[in-house]
């Protein structure tokens, strides 16, 4: 049900959107998510996407960790 | 991949092992997870192998499918010998026993069940086969239940008359409570991903202000995984407690706002039953009174009806982590992925199989 995994949106068309992995194809509902646009990275559940991944990079969470207390 | 590749990269894990190990407890420490695929990834890194000593990693009630009641299944099978009536359903559902069938079994005496990726297909079925009625099998927490209120939505625009849902989904943090609340000895838990994704991360401060536990919101990959430990460790060696979000990249305060709008435009909370936890007040989703034309027990009027659990399967205390798949007696013995007894065994984001699969 849940795949986790990041997937790049390649195309829009209103609502549908379609999304690859890995050459892999998918066709997802962008009902949740108006904003997204070709070339986001998304998360999907069940055929629709539900967030759009934010850029951050893992060093930088490293970062983050080592010099403060937040995490 | 991007946003894959970057949280396995050894560097960085070797960084946070190093971190991890510099954690010393004198007492035992339980860190629950409540997410199947968390579940499944923990196993498949190994990374339940590199806690620091005395630091017990617990899979906790996370898998949609292994916390449906048999009732639900039994349900499900009923609707299924109605004449004319479609089952649509996500993969592992099909496989999970009733009292006396599964619907794998009906199947195989020619029922018409089918499998769909996203709720939506069951629509395209529907209005391609007018004759026939479709009952989609809406299981699954917070994530999902907005892509069955959305499906609903589409159904009514369309103004089909064959479609229906049997309710089942399932909301998380009254299941937390009761976990907490039953004699569990929880010191941290790590959050979901996916359903804070949606619900937000600001829907757990009651953990912190009614139960005082240390919790991190925690992606999928070893590095999200690993830093979820590090922070709950870290709040407990420091006496302090928050929800901390180390899958800032996909989860934000308030979630998805959109998605919740839909889930509650649609549903609303009602007390539920989960498989090995019973009765939990307000953890389950129904359809409010304007779509209940869309509820499958009020068209066929059935209703759940109460049904013994098995015997000798243990999954009910797998799923309150008060003990492990190794434990049961039917573990890898009579219990197999090819022959599953429970439903933990069964769906592959339950304990049991992830246990089987990867040790």
């Amino acid at each position: 049900m849940c795949l986790g995994i990041p997937m790049k949106i390649v195309e829009i068309n209103d609502e549908k959107g379609i999304c690859e992995f890995s050459g892999n194809r998918i066709e997802v509902s962008l009902k949740f998510l108006p904003d997204a646009r070709i070339g986001d990275y998304v998360i999907i559940h069940a055929g629709f996407a539900i967030q759009k991944l934010d850029e951050k990079d893992a060093e930088e969470t490293l970062k983050i960790l080592k010099e403060s207390n937040v995490i | 991949m991007k946003f894959i590749d970057e949280y396995r990269e050894k560097k960085y894990i070797d960084e946070l092992k190093l971190i991890l190990n510099e954690f010393n407890f004198e007492r035992e420490i339980n860190i629950m997870e409540v997410c199947g695929t968390h579940t499944h990834s923990i196993h498949k890194f190994g990374i339940h192998k590199i806690l620091p000593k005395n630091v017990n990693h617990i899979s906790g009630p996370g898998c949609p499918v292994c916390v449906t009641p048999t009732s639900y299944i039994d349900t499900a099978i009923k609707l299924s010998n109605i004449e004319g009536n479609v089952i649509v359903s996500f993969g592992d559902m099909i496989r999970v026993p009733g009292s006396k069938s599964s619907l794998e079994k009906e199947k195989s005496k020619g029922r018409d069940i089918r499998i769909v990726y996203s709720p939506l297909d069951t629509l395209n079925f529907a209005k391609r086969e007018k004759e026939k009625n479709f009952i989609f099998l809406a299981v699954g927490f917070e994530t999902t239940a907005p892509s069955i209120a959305a499906t609903i939505e589409e159904a009514d625009k369309e103004n089909l008359k064959n479609f229906f849902i049997l309710c089942g989904n399932k909301t998380l943090p009254n299941a937390l409570r009761a976990l907490i609340e039953s004699d569990s000895k929880i010191d941290g838990f790590i959050l979901p991903g996916h359903v804070s994704t949606v619900v937000g991360s600001d829907e757990y401060e009651f953990l912190v202000e009614d139960y005082n536990i240390p919790c991190a919101i925690a992606g999928f990959e070893p590095f999200d995984i690993i830093l979820g430990y590090i922070s709950i460790l870290k709040q407990i060696n420091n006496k302090e407690t928050f929800i901390a979000n180390t899958y800032l990249r996909s989860v934000r305060r308030e979630g998805n706002p959109l998605a919740k709008f839909y889930l509650r435009k649609y549903f609303y909370e009602v007390d539920s039953e989960w498989r090995g936890l019973g009765i939990i007040k307000n953890s389950g989703l129904v359809l409010k009174k304007e779509y209940k034309k869309f509820d499958a027990l009020e068209f066929f009027k059935l209703e759940f009806e109460d049904v013994e659990e098995r015997t000798g399967c243990m999954c009910g205390d797998v799923l309150k982590g008060k003990v492990k798949p190794t434990e049961c007696p039917l573990y890898s013995n009579v219990c197999i992925p090819e022959n599953p007894v429970g439903p933990c065994m069964i769906s592959s984001e339950g304990t049991c199989a992830a246990y089987y699969k990867y040790g």
